[in-house]
């Protein structure tokens, strides 16, 4: 199960809740996943750079995850 | 995994593909195109910071001789589009308002209007016979202004992002809020030792790339439009011009031009959409050229800001809390840089406990655009200030106290994932064993330190390599070449097919002739669309390897490649090594041209760090400083030309000391640019700054075959803070607030009584 660490920012919404096991094979399943379990962070979810593994995509697309990712969602950033 | 290589022309300095044409002037920039037919176009400019728009009477204009086309906001359709910009999607709706205000001008300097006529003068002539009435309204000309009681408000419909319960709704003028914390910020401090407070302030401040904006665009009978301008990305321009214009973006082909600069500030589009608007309605190119002034006033600076910091340390200067406030100015719609600030601030630092919050706020002033490591550097001057106050108040040496707190490999950056190998120790141990550092200082002069911190992008980079039948290659990607990047591209290219680095031709494309390629910008050409080259090279390599096995009548695995010649597999009769020439001689009867092509989305580049030392030299009656010595030290992974990344180091670190020293945008009460011009707008020029040196360091990036990390942005962050360090240990003064102009460094010396002390 990959862990999915929220941004504080969102933890307001979740109940608190920070991190989160998921099981999904692909970015968006884990999206979906996500979804799922926090609908009031839907919106804010399709914002969000991934960072899975240290490894940070602005665009994740259907990037793969192993069993144990570590994966955090981060603000998208704009560089000059 | 990036294995050690014994490179060729990687990390040589050839001569720059383009140099020859830049500086014989015959490289064509934005303003230097002129088509048949042509027409010169104007931009009709709000006088006023914030003002209803009533009415717009173009009808005298439009009698002018000589006028062909006048337009107004209601000209562009609405849109509620958006397209990737850069690391970010973007609002056209709020691209398209900035291009021509529609019912409200929202900064000094706010389009209203544009003329064509087949002169200048006759477009300005007739622009200011377009009758504008305006309902005048108060301007938010700064953030304390923005968020206080009875602000004026920007956008009625704003409502805080972010923000949650009776925080978020409207009316207000913060667009957003964000926050990052770790573990308990509270029991942190408890457990300092020392806590140090200060509260930071930056003005607005513009890149200064010396080349002004500049376009010309045509818009046939049949739809079909091309723009050729100076950007940074003309795939964002080809997509926004379409949307705001209402073309069909099939139908847009975008030239780039050479471009003079950019540093963020060329990838949003401002003029593009007037002319091939005014180029549609008057079915005539049209060509616009902004003036100084207008670059200054209507196009995106970086933030004005106000930051609060807190750091507590213990006794034997391990910091152990952090909280920090930032709100950041981003001009007249949505979207400033603070979040970047927020995730940078403490990217350097191992804190185990913190919180940062941070405010995106509206204010009636050009809205801001990308500048290098856009939200990193306000954000490093007022903690590297305090982390310089705590090595201060325990005595213990900054570049030890940084070393102590330092993030390394495996640690967790403030903004979450854990970092793979970082440069940041190897970086302060270069700056600590320099001579610099222990350099003995003269009367009148402070020493100061600062680290500074940026991600690096990736993204989407496309690009071909084409063989020549002489063994020659052509490289073709879509970013324009602002930092020496044509001959980075050509040295991996050669790198990879064996072939002296002249025979490789760089290009860059236009919309057509190159596949998709995000900006110009975020560090990632060199990373990105350098891994693009590298992968075309090989793809065109293996095309080479598959010609040898024909004319040799092999496998193609059974043959080999070294030092840029196939290699015929033992045994093989009458066969030798051929070279890449040899091999494309034969082109023809083996099947062909050969390109090879790659395409690719790459995560960010890897985070990089730089360490600067400033020695600065304050006049004590005058309060005038000036630069005496300053070194940069950063991680750039690999240096692919050491020259251009050094230029890039001592680019980055120009402007930050203009940043630091003087620049700073002038408004009057009612919200009007007081010093839109570069007499009044006091950036360094080279006889004002010493040789700035550089000091590289490569820890390789893993993310890339060579190791490159990305370089253009990391050394704009710790000058301002640097440089404030050194005005510190040269006057005792701590100042909180940018510009260090003589006036405000002279006032706070007789404020307090003071002369230059020794540290």
């Amino acid at each position: 199960m990959a862990r999915v660490h929220l941004p504080s920012g969102l933890t307001r919404h979740t109940g608190g809740v920070e991190t989160v096991d998921v099981d999904a094979a692909r970015v968006p399943d884990l999206i979906a996943a996500l979804r799922d379990l926090f609908p009031q962070i839907a919106d804010r979810l399709e914002e969000m750079a991934v960072a899975i593994d240290g490894e940070i995509y602005a665009d994740p697309g259907y990037q793969p995850l192993r069993a144990d990712s570590e994966v955090h969602l981060v603000p998208r950033i704009a560089g000059g | 995994m990036t294995a050690p290589r014994d490179f060729k022309y990687v990390g040589t300095r050839p001569i720059r593909h383009d140099g020859v044409d830049k500086v014989t002037g015959r490289a064509s920039y934005g303003a230097d195109a002129a088509w048949p037919g042509m027409l010169h176009g104007f931009v009709l400019r709000s006088p006023h910071a914030h003002a209803r728009i009533v009415s717009i009477d173009t009808g005298a204009a439009e009698a002018v001789p000589g006028v062909h086309a006048v337009i107004t906001g209601k000209d562009l359709p609405e849109t509620t589009a958006t397209i990737a910009l850069g690391e970010a999607a973007i609002d056209l709706r709020d691209i398209g308002d900035n291009v021509l205000a529609k019912t409200k001008t929202l900064y000094h300097g706010h389009a209203v209007a544009a003329v064509a006529a087949t002169t200048i003068d006759i477009a300005r002539e007739a622009a200011a016979a377009i009758e504008v009435v305006y309902d005048v309204l108060e301007p938010v000309t700064g953030i304390d202004r923005a968020l206080g009681a009875g602000a004026p408000i920007l956008h009625p419909a704003l409502v805080t992002k972010g923000a949650a319960g009776p925080d978020a709704g409207g009316p207000t003028n913060i667009a957003s809020r964000m926050e990052l914390k770790r573990g308990d910020v509270d029991a942190g401090f408890a457990e300092a030792d020392l806590v140090v407070e200060r509260e930071f302030r930056t003005p607005m401040v513009h890149q200064g790339y010396i080349e002004p904006h500049a376009c010309i665009a045509r818009c046939g009978e049949d739809g079909r439009a091309v723009v050729w301008c100076t950007t940074q990305g003309p795939f964002v321009v080809r997509d926004a011009c379409a949307a705001i214009v209402g073309l069909d973006p099939a139908n847009v082909k975008v030239v780039p031009s050479e471009i003079g600069g950019g540093f963020g500030g060329k990838i949003v589009v401002y003029l593009e959409p007037l002319a091939l608007a005014l180029a549609r309605k008057a079915r005539r190119p049209v060509k616009i050229v902004m003036g100084r002034d207008d670059v200054f006033r209507a196009t995106g600076p970086t933030s004005g800001s106000k930051v609060r910091v807190k750091l507590g340390a213990k006794r034997d200067g391990t910091i152990v809390a952090a909280s920090a406030s930032l709100w950041y100015e981003a001009g007249a719609y949505a979207g400033s840089p603070v979040g970047a600030g927020a995730m940078c601030m403490l990217a350097a630092y191992k804190v185990p406990n913190f919180f940062i919050e941070a405010y995106d706020v509206v204010v009636n002033k050009p809205k801001v655009a990308a500048y290098r490591a856009p939200g990193s550097p306000i954000a490093a001057f007022a903690v590297e200030s305090v982390v310089d106050e705590i090595a201060r108040e325990l005595k213990i040496d900054p570049i030890e106290l940084r070393l102590m707190n330092a993030n390394a490999e495996g640690d967790r950056a403030p903004y979450g994932p854990k970092y793979g190998p970082i440069g940041l120790a190897q970086i302060l141990e270069a700056a600590r064993a320099h001579p610099h550092w222990r350099a003995p200082l003269g009367a009148n002069q402070g020493r100061g330190f600062a680290v500074g911190f940026w991600f690096n992008a990736g993204m989407n980079s496309s690009a071909t390599v084409t063989l020549n039948s002489d063994g020659s290659a052509a490289v073709v990607t879509g970013n324009p070449d602002i930092g020496g990047t044509r001959a980075a591209q050509a040295m991996m290219a050669a790198e990879e097919l064996g072939i002296p680095v002249e025979r490789v031709r760089s290009n860059v494309g236009d919309t057509d002739g190159s596949g998709f390629t995000d900006v110009t910008g975020g560090s990632r050409v060199c990373y990105a669309t350098g891994m693009a080259v590298i992968r075309a090279a090989e793809d065109a390599r293996e095309q080479l390897r598959a010609r040898a096995a024909t004319i040799w009548n092999v496998s193609k695995d059974a043959v080999g490649w070294e030092n840029g010649r196939a290699i015929p597999p033992a045994g093989t009769e009458k066969a030798s090594p051929m070279t890449v020439a040899e091999l494309t001689a034969k082109m023809t009867q083996t099947g062909g041209p050969i390109v090879g092509r790659a395409s690719l989305y790459a995560p960010m580049a890897g985070p990089a760090f730089g360490a600067h030392i400033c020695d600065l030299e304050v006049d004590p009656e005058t309060g005038r400083s000036r630069i005496v010595r300053y070194t940069a030290f950063q991680d750039v992974g690999k240096a692919v030309h050491p020259s251009y990344v050094e230029g890039q180091m001592q680019g980055g670190v120009a402007q930050g000391i203009g940043w630091a020293l003087n620049e700073e945008y002038i408004y009057s009460a009612d919200g009007v640019m007081e010093n839109a011009g570069f007499l009044d707008y006091r950036m360094p020029v080279a006889s004002d700054l010493p040789m700035i040196e550089t000091v590289i360091v490569e820890v390789a990036n893993p993310l890339h075959p060579y190791g490159v990390r990305g370089v253009g942005e990391v050394p704009i962050v710790p000058p301002l803070a640097a440089v404030a360090n050194a005005m510190r240990d040269a006057t005792g003064i701590r100042f909180t607030e940018l510009p260090l102009s003589p006036p405000r460094v002279l006032e706070a010396i007789e404020a307090a009584a003071a002369v230059p002390v020794e540290a």
